[in-house]
């Protein structure tokens, strides 16, 4: 154990590492740079590889053709790169890749504010690349918990084969806090564990929620597509063979709910609003909360860290409890629209800012007071 | 699994040439076709992709390659179609990125022989960034483009490699953009073998792609085919043996090629087959592993901090 002082990219490219990521594939862009240069330099020291791709789509399609080959890997970014990498992250979610695509958000659309900091990609991590699909997106919203959900991530989506999102912004990834780290091989990972032989091998079995995946060039000989395919992984458009495999690819995430479903409440009985939010704002939500109770309100706080899939039965929970929920987001209104979704009559108050600067706690005081 | 269509043919199992089950067994080279299920193949009879699969076969059985050693890669196309009939690791992929997807895997398996397959309009086109840089790389990927002239699997819309006047569904009074010369491409983004020969020189075919296979860097084998479906019939070209016998007839081998004088060869209309490139470079996995082994090695004499000071 030792403690640091860390920037937030930084201690995602360390979480990487001791998560067992030993591939890289990236193209730089601020404010998601640092995560790169960390990576190629400790890369190599633990036998593990770097690659600067030639763009953003080429990055998201290394880190598949990695992870094919066995290696954990990630790639980070954020909002141009982000959208480039869509078609190839909507494959990674399709044929059941593992793999972290770190998103450093910062403001849009388009080149919008290379250096300013931003939650505009909320519904684009969750509906960016075409067709039904499942996903998981996570928000850190400190420097240790950029560390210890970048894990998670790893975590998640060997798991559940699936490309995992971490969904933070430039903010947390360019502020510097102290950080304890770990030894890295007391850190728990997540290993994916064929036990059939290839002769029976499934890769893509519907007996269960997840088949393990087996690593290109160990025998396991299969074939691997963006388009539906059957259980061992061959095209089909028969529905008798499409249809249990749509079942469970989009099912299994909501029949493991509590294991993927990471929230923080801080709950006070007889409290009337509620505070909920994720990412940078969830610190002004914080503040602001501590302020309000400092005069003697009773005010819920709810930190979302796993924005998808969004903790619906939480939130109906506490939409149950309060009447309104004030939804602080460095956007337009996005994670609001899920909250309304689930709030029924309760009130749902957006309070949004997408110019750069962080929401204050100020502004989310004056829209309990409104 | 083919009897229905037969059946909608009308025709026997013998008419049709249908192998007696013990076939696989009894042929090695076709141990290395998916037994089962995947057959027939989605392509048009008479299309030449059948012969460039074949020699692809004949050339990794030729090295005598473990099945298990080799990954096919592919992106999106009539093309890309080829790894799903093929006994080996195989990644379909999304259109335009097989080269991006395959660097990925070579980079995480250097030992594995690792086989991109596209069409012209996969590896030029939407892919046209991601050939240079690999070519660039000089990483041990075989990068095998089909140039049929057309994009076969969408309908016949013009490709980076139609020629100028040809008609294309896209191209209603002819092509008015310069192709691009695919090996001329690859050579001077650095690949270090490049070939090229034909559907109709099936085994040329198959020593190219040998020699590509066993090359240590990025290797390029262009093999001219013809879409017979679309580019022939828009562009009155006649059946598919009339354009298989058309890359007999319009192409001369290197050889005969470099004994001309330079205004013949300025006025050369032909396809020319042969080995293009040689070219003794650095593979970029192997270079990449030494800086691994180096980084590794120091951290052994002075141990990663993560849990001291
Ligand atoms: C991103 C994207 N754009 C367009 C397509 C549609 N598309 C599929 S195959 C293809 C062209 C195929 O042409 P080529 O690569 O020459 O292969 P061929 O079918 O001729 O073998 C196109 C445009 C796609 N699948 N994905
Ligand atoms: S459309 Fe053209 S390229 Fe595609 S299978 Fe048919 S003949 Fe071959
Ligand atoms: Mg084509």
């Amino acid at each position: 154990m030792t403690i640091k002082l860390m920037q937030g990219n930084e201690a995602i490219a360390q979480g990487a590492i001791a998560a067992g990521c030993r591939f890289y594939a990236g193209y730089p862009i601020t404010p998601s740079t640092e995560v790169a240069e960390v990576m190629s330099r400790e890369l190599p020291k633990v036998g593990g590889k770097f690659i600067q791709m030639e763009d953003e789509i080429a990055s998201m399609a290394a880190i598949i053709g990695g992870r094919v080959g066995g290696l954990k890997s990630m790639t980070a970014t954020s909002g141009p790169g982000f959208s480039l990498m869509q078609e190839n992250l909507g494959y990674a979610a399709m044929a059941e890749i593992p793999c972290v695509i770190v998103n450093v958000q910062r403001l849009g659309p388009s080149t919008g504010q290379p250096t300013a900091a931003s939650q505009g990609d909320v519904m684009q991590a969750r509906w960016g690349t075409h067709g039904d699909h499942p996903i998981i997106a996570l928000s850190p919203i400190s420097v240790a918990q950029s560390f210890d959900l970048t894990v998670k991530a790893f975590n998640l989506s060997e798991k559940y084969r699936t490309p995992v999102i971490l969904l933070t912004d430039e903010i947390i990834g360019h502020m510097r806090e102290p950080i304890e780290l770990p030894d890295f091989n007391s850190v728990e990972k997540f290993e994916q564990v064929v036990t059939e032989s290839p002769e029976t091998y499934k890769p893509y079995s519907n007996n269960g929620d997840v088949p393990p995946m087996a690593a290109f060039g160990r025998g396991y000989r299969y074939h691997i597509t963006g388009l539906f395919h059957d259980e061992v992984g061959f095209p089909t458009q028969r529905l008798d063979e499409v249809e249990p495999w749509l079942e469970r690819v989009n099912g299994k995430f909501e029949r493991n709910a509590d294991d993927i479903l990471l929230y923080e409440t801080d709950y006070q009985p007889g409290a009337r609003t509620a505070v909920l939010s994720y990412g940078a704002s969830a610190r002004t939500a914080r503040h602001a909360v501590k302020q309000m109770r400092a005069r003697g309100e009773k005010v819920n706080l709810f930190t979302a860290l796993t924005i998808w899939p969004f903790p619906e039965t939480a939130v109906e929970a506490l939409a149950d409890s309060v009447e309104r929920i004030i939804v602080p987001e460095m956007n337009l209104g996005q994670l609001a629209l899920e909250v309304e979704r689930m709030a029924g009559r309760r009130k749902v108050v957006r309070v949004n800012r997408a110019n750069g600067e962080m929401v204050t706690p100020d502004m989310i005081i004056a829209a309990a007071e409104a | 699994m083919v009897d229905h269509i037969l059946e909608a043919h009308h025709l026997t199992k013998q008419e049709a040439q249908i192998p007696p089950e013990d076939w696989f067994e009894a042929n090695e080279t076709l141990q290395k076709l998916r037994k089962h299920k995947k057959f027939p193949t989605i392509w048009c009879s008479g299309c030449g992709l059948g012969v460039v699969m074949g020699a692809l076969i004949r050339a990794i059985d030729h090295l005598g390659l473990d099945n298990d050693q080799v990954a096919l890669v592919a992106g999106i196309g009539c093309t890309a179609r080829m790894p799903v009939y093929m006994d080996f690791n195989t990644l379909h992929t999304t259109h335009g990125r097989a080269l991006a997807f395959a660097t990925g895997l070579k980079i995480a398996r250097p030992d594995m022989k690792v086989i991109a397959i596209m069409g012209d309009g996969d590896a030029l086109a939407i892919g046209g960034n991601h050939f240079i840089h690999a070519a660039r790389r000089n990483i041990g990927i075989t990068a095998l483009v089909v140039n049929n002239s057309i994009y076969g699997m969408t309908g016949g819309q013009y490709s980076p490699t139609t020629p100028v006047g040809m008609r294309a569904t896209t191209a209603p009074y002819g092509n008015v953009e310069p192709p691009f010369p695919i090996c001329d491409l690859a050579m001077a983004a650095g690949a270090s073998y490049v070939a090229r020969s034909t559907a109709f020189h099936a085994l040329e075919l198959d020593k190219y792609l040998s020699e590509a296979i066993a090359n240590d860097g990025f290797s390029l084998v262009e093999a001219v085919s013809y879409c017979h479906t679309t580019y022939g019939r828009i562009n009155k070209l006649g059946t598919a043996a009339d354009m298989m016998r058309a890359l007999k007839d319009t192409s001369i081998p290197k050889a005969s090629y470099d004994k001309l004088s330079p205004e013949e060869q300025q006025a050369n209309t032909k396809i020319v087959r042969g080995v293009l490139q040689r070219k003794n470079r650095p593979e970029y996995t192997q270079i990449y592993n030494l800086l691994v082994e180096q980084q590794t090695q120091r951290e052994e004499i002075r141990p990663r901090n993560t849990g001291r000071r």
